[in-house]
């Protein structure tokens, strides 16, 4: 009895080296409720990583995966889970800006290193040393709309209509407006600037105004992709023929599902596409997925497979798991990644190309990048 | 502003003010019977939504016949609510029911997010609704025109039922009392489930034309609706059916001219809709056609 007692207690402290050997890194993403969708596509890139890379430094890496069941205060509860349960020294983040912002902020009080994959909402990683994002702020897609509508379609002038109550389009509007100005160099050639409601689902008055002042383009940054349908609907039924343009939020197939033919050729942008180059990782990478899924890979699971990479690049040239030392390490970081080239700037985002895609016989199609600052 | 500018708006203005006041209608005629402030009735017309996409979807009916069918379940959805929500509170202060019936609205948006998901649906479109009128510069879409003509006739037959009708008496008794109601020989609780049923009814209506004009379904699509038909009821006389009509038209001619005549003070139309609900509530407490009806204890 006394030497299986030595025995199992020999054995629990060998398991306790070993697991104090494993490099712990947590995943929290919504894997059920509304945003499950999302969630499950992040965690998708994060395991194919993990397959490829499953050790650094010589050590084991453990995975903590928890669902925050798309609920934010349980992203907050998952977060301080995984830094006081699983001592973990990094965090990989989560879908959707609402769930990251809670979640970030507790890792940041903690000093644990906090990657978000896909939050463009600029506070999610305001005033945190600790939280970085291998994906472009909203202010960065105001401007590349800008830029493609002035370069590529050649506007000279320009409408918009935006979602008052909804930061992400209150930022692209009010940053496509500052860029458009700029780049036409005519402060008035934002003709229309005209705000609607989140809820409301008639548009007409507002593009009745868009009408009259008959401008090159239409920029309809709306946070929720039904409402750039509908807006897209009203205005052909209004008689407006004119390109509109729209944000990452358009980049789901009930945009064509509701918007049907008034989408035809609208324009917005995104992060990744199948078709854009955006490194020589990209193809390998997307060759890959569809072996495993079967199916195409979107931004998601991209851009949570870069943000796995980056992580253990960072761990790697730091040679250590101390979340300061990662910390450092991740400022100067320079990565080529499947969605491009990664490299943060002050507010620890990252400096990305933007995608543009378009809607042709009711499919998305890819149609250029445009190089980021 | 010029004048096609202004006509244009104009026609947006009728159409939407038809399309609330539809929805208004139903929602007074509830009010006006069983005094009930129903908040869960946009989220009835949100079920009516999913039921004739359902219909029309699972079973490959054709368009009309899955409406009818939407409209059928949705009038016993309405009938079951207040069997379940409404009669056991029925001897206890109205606040009961009124908490009962915001109760009964989360209920049933949370369980069409459970059941049918939250994401967006694109609700079907037969042709001919499809199509845009074109005067000179002004355009019409088929479904406004579908709408007036319909919410009119929609009035019309309501006060010949109310009116004309043995049931529509009843209505309009119990409305006044029920105890006095049940003394004269009326079966109060059949005459109520008549009422729920049509006022359910109305509410499927009023959402095939919603959904026509806009279609986008989602578990959160009657709020929006639902919050219009509260204060059309209230601006037009809360109970009144031509009032709801013209609350709702009044709605529809501010939603649409705010934005037109203050684009800098778009967002905040809300704000202006609610400072007309209460500026009525304070000059004219029983709205534009409401009747001096003096409150029960």
């Amino acid at each position: 009895m006394r030497k299986l007692i030595i025995f199992i207690a020999l054995l629990l402290s060998l398991s306790i080296t070993f697991a104090a050997n494993e490099i712990m890194i947590g995943v929290t993403q919504p894997l059920t409720g509304n945003y499950a969708m999302g969630g499950q596509l992040g965690l998708r890139g994060i395991e194919m990583a993990y397959e490829e890379v499953p050790s650094v430094l010589g050590r084991p890496i453990k995975l903590v995966i928890l669902d925050n069941k798309s609920d934010k205060i349980e992203a907050a509860n998952v977060v301080t889970r995984l830094i006081e349960q699983f001592k973990v020294s990094a965090i990989i983040g989560t879908y959707s800006s609402a769930l990251g912002i809670p979640g970030a902020e507790i890792a940041n009080k903690n000093k644990v290193v906090y990657i978000a994959p896909s939050n463009t909402n600029p506070l999610v990683t305001k005033d945190k040393p600790f939280v970085f994002r291998v994906c472009f702020i909203d202010p960065f897609q105001g401007t590349v709309m800008a830029k493609f509508a002035v370069q590529h379609l050649k506007a000279k002038t320009a409408a918009v209509i935006y979602d008052v109550s909804n930061d992400y389009s209150v930022g692209l509007a009010y940053y496509f407006r500052d860029a458009f100005v700029k780049l036409t160099g005519d402060p008035k050639s934002v003709k229309v600037y005209i705000a609607y409601q989140g809820g409301d689902q008639d548009f007409t008055s507002q593009l009745t105004a868009v009408k009259k002042a008959n401008p090159d383009v239409i920029f309809v940054p709306a946070g929720i992709v039904g409402d750039a349908a509908l807006i897209a609907k009203q205005a052909r039924e209004l008689g407006l023929k004119q390109p509109l343009l729209g944000g990452d939020t358009w980049d789901l197939p009930q945009l064509i599902e509701i918007g049907g033919s008034a989408v035809e050729g609208a324009y917005y942008s995104t992060m990744f596409d199948v078709k854009a180059e955006l490194s020589d990782k990209t193809k390998p990478f997307v060759e890959k997925y569809r072996k495993k899924y079967n199916e195409d890979p979107g931004y998601l699971p991209a851009l949570a497979y870069d943000a796995y990479m980056v992580l253990i690049d960072a761990i790697k040239r730091a040679g250590s798991d101390n979340p300061e030392m990662i910390r450092r390490a991740l400022l100067t970081t320079d990565f080529i990644g499947v969605s491009g080239r990664i490299r943060f700037d002050q507010n620890r985002d990252a400096i990305k190309d933007a995608v543009i895609k378009t809607i042709k016989n009711g499919k998305f199609e890819f149609v250029t990048v445009i190089k980021g600052e | 502003m010029d004048w096609s500018l202004f006509l244009q708006h104009m026609v947006n203005a009728i159409s939407l003010g038809f399309v609330f006041g539809l929805v208004a209608v139903g929602y007074a005629l509830v009010y006006g019977v069983v005094k009930l402030v129903n908040f869960a009735h946009g989220d009835v017309f949100m079920m009516a939504a999913y039921f004739m996409f359902y219909t029309s979807l699972i079973f490959g009916a054709p368009w009309l016949s899955a409406v009818i069918l939407g409209i059928v379940l949705t009038s016993l959805l309405g009938v079951g609510i207040e069997k379940v929500a409404y009669k056991p509170l029925r001897k206890y202060p109205r606040i009961n029911s009124l908490v009962s019936s915001i109760g009964m609205s989360f209920l049933l948006q949370n369980f069409a997010v459970v059941v049918f998901g939250g994401i967006q649906r694109s609700f079907p479109v037969p042709e001919p609704m499809k199509k845009t009128i074109v005067l000179g510069e002004v355009r019409i879409q088929a479904v406004s025109i579908y709408t007036i003509i319909f919410s009119i006739i929609v009035v019309l037959i309501l006060t010949f039922i109310l009116q004309k009708t043995k049931t529509g008496l009843a209505m309009r008794i119990l409305s006044r009392d029920f105890d006095t109601a049940r003394l004269m020989g009326i079966n109060v609780n059949r005459t109520i489930s008549f009422t729920f049923a049509l006022g359910s009814g109305l509410a499927a209506v009023s959402a095939v034309f919603w959904a026509l004009r806009y279609p986008q379904i989602f578990p959160f699509m009657g709020q929006y609706p639902g919050s219009r038909a509260f204060i059309a009821a209230v601006v037009g006389g809360i109970g009144s059916l031509k009032g709801a009509l013209i609350g709702g038209f009044v709605l529809g001619l501010l939603t649409v001219l705010i934005p037109a005549m203050f684009p800098e003070y778009s967002g905040y139309r809300e704000a202006f809709i609610f400072l007309l609900l209460v500026l009525v509530l304070i000059f004219k407490p029983n709205g534009l056609f409401g009747q001096e009806v003096g409150e029960k204890a």
